[in-house]
Order: structure tokens, then sequence, then C-alpha cells
């Protein structure tokens, strides 16, 4: 083995991939370390939309700051990254929604962030499959989608360039201070350790202040044409972060193949991976609500994922409040993909002595009073 | 959403799924619901035997075809099970509806498809599943003075080329890969069973002026168009076989007829939770079965190609067992077990005899598409190291196929793990996923 890296990363998602590329393109020498293959965890499964959404100010902040950073990225990723800038449709399905768009609209403008009201007859034109009776949408055409398994591969291939050893297939059992202990025996010792395991941060790290929240998706054959835009009904935040009940809401996705990828659901205190038709039968029912045309579509395929969700939904990245050498960089929810490159963008000047490009304090682990674990 | 409940629930109407139903009715099941993808019952090996004239019909299609018209079994054709929502419970699509089906017990006799094995040209037009052209052929595709050369393994292929002979074809090579001393093993076996060796002797009789030629598999599939000359989607216009001795056998052809063996359909028994092993007899994952059929999830039975390549004979006593077990009458399946064991040894010797050599694995060149579906060449899956990486790093296996086709080729070609089985098994309707349960 080489000489101990400065940062060991753990966790090879893309919040992980995105840390070690950052860190390891300003001069740290950096090891990641995967236990399965990159991009295999919540990554995976995820919808990939790259979104700025207005829930809080430090979620703007940090949502704004990495969509200019997936930009910036999109002419290295490689093609099989899929990154295309479809742009996102608010839909609107009444005039109370509609008094939402303005606001939403309003709240964009203020912040210099491209975004126009579309009224009834331009959304039509816009997504002629949308059923009749919509009040309007507000377009936001700066947001894209990737394919996140495939761009995180490619940050651990920037990562490796700029000298950073990747390690996948090797679980690490136990973070012990600067020592890592993998399952098949080694021990790699680090000044630091970077905690980007996903959901499977709060195994490694106890304590965590993160739950698992389940979401099921579903993809259809190929049909060109039959969205163009990342479309999401207005209630999304309402339905996704009405925190505790399970909830689902529109959330519709052009692929680069054709295909359709359908969300979104939450449910908290599911650990089962299995598809559970109910929940996907309540979501699917809830497209058809806004795409009617889709009922003799056909599914290919179905599945699920966790997102690692926070008690105020934003991430944390920082370090940890009373281990010395630990860093967190997890708790994405539903929009990790998307701050994936902020949340790198800020941990690395956290930790290199950098100018943070926003206040770190909303994502600072310590505005949470950590429960149990081992050593708290 | 239409409901229906049965106590004994069979999926797949082929030998196997029919022999099954029809002991279950006749063991005094309550109900009996048999579920098929196909219009009509009789699977791959009896596909058309029901529109025949009763006379012309094959003895034991016949037989079984008639026992299973007779019954109380309740035959639901062209209806697809796409999902098991909760236990007991499976989502079936037919093209109109949806149905909810309640079980008691279920016998899974999901059958097998056709393996392939990759090679340079495997995908232009008219090279072919061996088990794919015949169902073409019965399913009236022109054949008539067409020159037809088969490759692959075991005596599919010999009933095949027989069976396109008949149909007219001109039959150019039969290319058998293993070697002469196993498939000569493997005749002396079948002198010992008289049935099976005047199937042998008739195909040998009206085989006799076509090359048959052990120990060759294909190297690749040339084509030509006819005005562009050649290019990657022209129709097969020759094939060229290999000994691995740096020989080759080039024949002009108008159809190359594949068949390296076939493999079980495990996606029902995997999304149900009952438990696969590997077996090396047959280099592919089965179904695990007790003496009585059943997988290790109680209740569900086995029976057939999926649990295992075993033919026709094993197919319709495994069926006969699995129901009468599935009707919860296991004692009068006692008297069959023996012969079930028979015809599963039989059929582990024939699969040894046939195993395919490992030089199989290295036909494909960098650029050999793998997965039709996504047009994933070999040299995008070389260096990943299982099927999740292939998948989520390349998409092989997530097209509309699921891997149905690549999935086999890949297994071996690669030592992965197998993939992960979701709902829905079949490409199925939004409408249909959507239906509201409760
Ligand atoms: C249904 C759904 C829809 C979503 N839609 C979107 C969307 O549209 N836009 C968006 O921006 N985000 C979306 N997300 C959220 C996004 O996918 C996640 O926030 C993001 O992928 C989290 O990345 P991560 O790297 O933190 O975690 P993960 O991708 O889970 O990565 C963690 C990695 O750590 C590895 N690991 C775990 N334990 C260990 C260990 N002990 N040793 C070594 N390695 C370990 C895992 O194998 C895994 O690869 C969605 C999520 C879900 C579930
Ligand atoms: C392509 C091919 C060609 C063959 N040709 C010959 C031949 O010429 N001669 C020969 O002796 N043997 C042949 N065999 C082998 C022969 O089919 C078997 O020995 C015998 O038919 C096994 O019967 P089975 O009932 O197990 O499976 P099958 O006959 O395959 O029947 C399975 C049935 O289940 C249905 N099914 C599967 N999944 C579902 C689902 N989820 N929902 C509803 N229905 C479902 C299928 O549509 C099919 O009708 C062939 C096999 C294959 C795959």
């Amino acid at each position: 083995m080489s000489p101990s890296p400065d940062i060991i990363v753990v966790g090879g998602g893309i919040v992980g991939t995105a840390c070690a590329a950052e860190l390891a393109r300003r001069g740290a020498t950096v090891t990641l370390i995967e236990a399965e293959c990159l991009g295999s965890g919540a990554t995976a499964a995820g919808m990939g939309h790259l979104v700025v959404m207005d829930d809080s100010e430090a979620q703007f902040a940090l949502g704004r700051l990495s969509r200019d950073r997936w930009d910036e990225l999109s002419d290295r990723l490689p093609a099989d990254a899929e990154f295309e800038n479809c742009g996102t449709l608010w839909v609107a399905a009444d005039d109370q929604e509609m008094a939402a768009v303005r606001a939403k609209e309003t709240f964009y403008a203020e912040r210099e962030l491209a975004a126009t009201t579309l009224d009834a007859a331009a959304l039509y034109e816009a997504e002629p499959n949308l059923r009749p009776g919509l009040a309007g949408a507000l377009h936001v055409p700066g947001d894209s989608v990737v394919y996140a398994p495939c761009a995180a591969r490619a940050l651990a291939d920037e990562a490796t360039e700029h000298g950073a050893t990747v390690l996948t297939g090797r679980a690490v059992t136990r973070i012990d201070g600067q020592r890592v202990l993998l399952a098949d025996g080694t021990a790699i010792t680090a000044g630091r350790v970077v905690n980007a395991a996903g959901d499977g941060a709060r195994h490694l790290t106890p304590g965590l202040p993160v739950r698992p929240r389940n979401g099921q998706l579903a993809i259809t054959d190929r049909y060109p044409g039959f969205v163009s835009h990342q479309l999401v009904e207005l209630g999304y935040l309402k339905n996704a972060h009405s925190s505790g009940q399970d909830s689902v809401a529109f959330n519709a996705q052009p692929r680069p193949s054709g295909q359709v990828l359908l969300g979104s659901s939450r449910q908290f205190d599911v650990t089962d991976p299995a598809v559970d038709h109910a929940m996907l039968g309540r979501m699917l029912r809830r497209s058809l609500d806004y795409l009617p045309g889709l009922a003799d579509l056909q599914i290919i395929r179905c599945w699920t994922g966790f997102r690692a969700a926070t008690p105020d939904n934003l991430p944390l990245i920082g370090p940890h409040p009373s281990h010395e050498h630990l860093w967190l960089a997890t708790g994405h929810e539903g929009l990790g993909v998307t701050t994936s490159l902020g949340t790198a963008r800020l941990l690395a000047d956290l930790m290199l002595e950098g100018e943070p490009p926003l206040d770190p304090a909303p994502f600072a682990p310590a505005r949470f009073e950590f429960v149990g674990g081992r050593h708290a | 959403m239409i409901e229906r409940n049965a106590q004994v629930v069979v999926i797949g109407g082929g030998p196997a799924g029919l022999a099954a139903a029809v002991a279950a009715d006749r063991a005094g099941a309550d109900s009996v619901l048999l579920i098929d993808a196909n219009v009509d019952p009789g699977g791959q090996i009896w596909r058309g035997e029901t529109r025949r004239r009763p006379d012309q019909r094959n003895a034991t299609a016949g037989d079984t075809l008639a026992d299973f018209g007779t019954s109380a079994v309740l035959h639901l054709g062209e209806s697809r099970v796409v999902a098991a929502p909760a236990p007991g419970e499976l989502l079936v699509e037919t093209a109109e509806d949806v149905l909810v089906v309640r079980y008691g017990s279920l016998v899974i006799a999901t059958g097998a498809r056709e393996r392939f094995v990759p090679f340079p040209g495997w995908t232009r037009p008219n090279v072919m599943g061996v088990g794919g052209l015949q169902a073409m052929v019965k399913g009236g595709l022109p054949i008539e003075g067409k020159r037809v050369a088969l490759a692959g393994s075991g005596p599919l292929l010999l009933a095949v080329a027989d069976s396109l002979q008949a149909h007219g074809a001109r039959i150019v090579l039969v290319a058998e890969q293993a070697p002469s001393h196993k498939v000569a093993r493997f005749g002396m076996g079948m002198l010992m069973d008289p049935g099976k060796l005047g199937q042998g002797l008739g195909y040998a009789w009206r085989l006799r002026r076509v090359p048959y030629r052990r120990g060759w598999w294909p190297a690749r599939a040339d084509g030509r168009h006819r005005s562009r000359g050649d290019a990657s989607d022209a129709p097969v216009s020759r094939a060229v076989l290999t000994n691995g001795r740096g020989q080759e056998i080039i024949v002009a052809c108008d159809y190359l007829a594949c068949g390296f063996h076939i493999t079980p359909s495990l996606e029902l028994v995997e999304l149900l939770g009952c438990a696969t092993e590997y077996d090396t007899y047959q280099g592919q994952r089965t179904t695990v079965v007790d003496g009585m059929q059943q997988t290790s999830v109680a209740g569900i039975y086995g029976a057939g190609e999926c649990i295992g390549v075993g033919g026709l004979e094993c197919a319709l006593i495994e069926g006969r067992i699995a129901g009468l077990a599935a009707a919860g009458h296991p004692a009068e399946a006692a008297p069959l077990l023996a012969e079930r064991d028979r015809e599963r040894n039989r059929a582990q010797a024939l699969n040894a005899a046939f195993s395919l050599r490992p030089e199989l694995r290295r036909l494909a060149d960098p650029e050999t598409v793998v997965c039709r579906c996504e047009d994933i060449p070999l040299s995008r899956l070389v260096d990943l190291s299982s099927w999740r990486e292939a998948k989520l790093h390349t998409r092989c296996g997530m097209g509309a196929c699921q891997g149905r086709v690549c999935g086999g080729a890949v297994e071996f070609l690669f030592d992965w793990e197998p993939r992960s089985t979701r709902p829905p098994l079949f490409p199925a309707r939004v409408g249909t996923l959507a239906a509201p349960r409760d």
C-alpha cells in the first residue's frame, strides 16, 4: 500500500466521488473506499434531476452553487453520464397552485435564477400529453438531468487523475479515529476520514441524525417525445416534505433513450428494498392523473431506493461535533445528486482552509445533538 | 380489476404445467387455474398442436391435451404473471384486463428459453435460435428450398434439423460442438433405451445425407447485402465453423440456426423468493426443489424445465408429482418418484455429454454485441466485475427484454452472480401496475 493518504473518503456514491475529486484536485492525497461498485447505493436508484429547490434559503444556495458546478462539469462528462439540460416544469393544477407558481417565480427572480410562468396554453404546447384542465406551470430552463452512476464513475476517474487511490469492492467495517478497518482485515490510516457512505453512514458512525426514507420508481419502454421536460407537480414540496406521513407526488422524467422515469414516493420506517405494490400503485395513479396517456405504455422495471434524511432535510457537511478526525458528508435526502458538487466544494473549503462559497452553518453537523454512539 | 381464487394455480401451459393441472384436478382439488402466456395450451414443444386434426397430433401431445381439455381446469390463455404484490397473490395481465389471482398452492412451470452464445455476426438477420426458427416455421415462415446451417449442441439440433427438413428446408450442415467421443458415449447410453433409440435412428435415417460434424462450432457469421456489399446489418450469407485447430468449414446459407442448450426461466421463481442453485452439469442456475417438487418456499412447487433442463418425459412426470403434492395428495405421487429420478439422471447424463466447451466463451470479438436491446459490445463488459456494475455502468440487461436474451450469454461468458429480478416480469402497462388494490 502507498504511504498514508491525507484523507480517506468512505463511500463511492455521487457524494463521495464528488468529494474525492474535489479534494484530490486541490492537492490532497485521497483514498476513496467503496463497498460495492461506484454509484451503487442511492445514486443508482434516484432520478438524477439537477434541480434548484426553494424550500429554504440554505437549500437554495447549495442547490444553485451545485447546479452551476454541474453545468461546468457537463463539458467534461462522458456521454454515458447522459447530462441533458431538459429544464423543469413545476405543474400547477389550479388557481391556488398558480399563485404558488408566481410566488416561486418571484423568489427565483429576486435571486437572479431564470424562471418563467407558463399559462395553460403555453404548458400544453410544451407538454401536450398532460391532462386537460391544468392551470399552468413554472418553467425553470436551467435545470438538467444526469445519469448519476456514470457521473460518479467519471468523478472517481477525475480523482484518480489527480492522484487519488480508488478501492472498490472493499467494505469498511469501522472508522476508528484515524484508522479505517476493512472487511478483508486490512487497516488504512489517514490524517482525516470523511464518512460519505450515504444511508450506510449511520452504521459506521452511530448516532447520526439520519433516517432512511424509501422511494419507489418505475421506468417505461422507449416512447421518444412523450414528455420533454422534467415534470413535477407543484404540490411536490408539500407532499415530499410533509415529514412523517407516507406520500406520493407526480414526477416524470424524459430519459435520453426515450424512456420515461416515474417517481416519486416517500416512506419512513421501511427497510425492505422490495417493490411495495400498494405504494407503487398509488404513485402510478398519481402519474396517470397528470399523464393519462401513460396507461397503455409499458413499464419494463420497477425498483426502490433509500434517501438518507435528516430532521431538517438539509445534509450534514462538516466536522463531526465530537470525533476529532471525522468529517461528514451525508444526509442528502432526495437531492444528493444535485447537491453533491456543492457539498464537495464546501467540504474541501472547510477541510483545506479555503473560502467557503456559502454559509456553512446550516449544514454543520453540530446543529444537531448527536444521540447514542460509541464515543459520543 | 378482476379477482380469481383457486386452490391450485399453475403457471405455464407446457407439458409440465398441463400435467400438473390435470393431476391436481384428478386428485380432487376444489379449483385449478392454469395461466399461460400463449393463446393455446402446449408450451414450446406442442405449439400449434391444438390446431391440428386430432389424428395428426403427436400421440403424447394428443393424450395430454385431451386430458386437459376434458378436465375441470380453468385455462387462462394469453395471460402473463407480471408481479407478486403480496404473499399468495399474483398480478396477471391480459390483452385487456388486469387480474389479481390468489392461490392456496402454486406450481411454477415456466419452462426454459434458448441460451445464446455471442460470436461475431450472431446479431445478423437470419441468424437465430433453433427454437426460434422452428417456431417461425411452424408459424408460417416459408423455408422451402432455403439453405439452413445448424450449430450448437445436443439432440435438439437434430430434432430441429429433422423438422425443418420435413418443411422443405435444405439442411447444409449440422455442427455439434461436443467432441465425437462424448457424443458416441451418449449414443451408447441411448442404446440402453429402446424408446430413445427409435427416435435417434429415425433422425439418423432421415438426416443421412446431411453432414453432421462433431467437434465444430461457429467462428462467425458473414453477411452480404445484394446491393450494398458487406455490412454489419446484412443478413447471413455464409457460416464459418471452426474446430479450434486452425481449420474452418465455410458454408453458404440463408439461415444459421444456433442452439447452445436452453436455460431455465427463473424470473417468477426468483421473484417469489424460491432458492436457486448453480448446476455444474448444466452450467447454469436451476430451481432448488425437494423430492415432492416443492421449492424452498412452502406451498410453491416447480416442475419441468424451470427447475433444470430435463426434456419432455421429465417435464410430464415432474408436473404430475407437483400437481398431486400441490393438491394435498403427495402420497399418490409416491409411485412416480423412481421414474422421475431415472428421467432426471438421464437428463443429467445428456447434459454432461453435451456440456459446452470453454472455447465457446472466447468466440466474441471486442466489437461483438452482447446485449442487443442496449447495443453493448463485449469490450465494455470485460473489465467489469458484476452484473450490477454492468447494468449500472453500461445498461447491459436493462432493456425491454430485461436480460432474457443476454442473461444466459453473460452468465456463460463471465462468472457473475445472477441478476436481481424485479417486477414486472414482463413489460406491463402502467395501468396494470397502477390498478388499485383493496
Ligand atoms: C427514489 C429516489 C429519487 C431521487 N431523486 C433524486 C433527484 O431527482 N435528484 C437528486 O439530486 N437526488 C435524488 N435522489 C437523492 C440522491 O439519489 C441521493 O441523495 C444521493 O444519491 C446520495 O448520494 P450518496 O453518495 O450520499 O449516497 P449513496 O449513493 O448511497 O452512496 C453511498 C455509498 O457508500 C457505500 N457504502 C456504504 N457503506 C459502506 C461501507 N461500510 N464501506 C464502504 N462503502 C460503503 C455504498 O455502497 C454506496 O455506494 C433520489 C433518491 C431516491 C431514493
Ligand atoms: C425455444 C425452445 C424450443 C424447443 N424445441 C424443442 C423441440 O423441438 N423438441 C423437444 O423435444 N424439446 C424442445 N424444447 C424443450 C421442450 O420445450 C421441453 O422439454 C418441454 O416442453 C418442457 O416443458 P415445460 O412445461 O417445462 O416448459 P414450456 O413448454 O416452455 O412451457 C412453459 C410455458 O409457461 C409460459 N410462461 C412462462 N412464464 C410465464 C408467466 N410469468 N406467466 C404466464 N405464463 C408463463 C410460457 O409462455 C410457456 O407456454 C424446446 C425448448 C425451447 C425453450
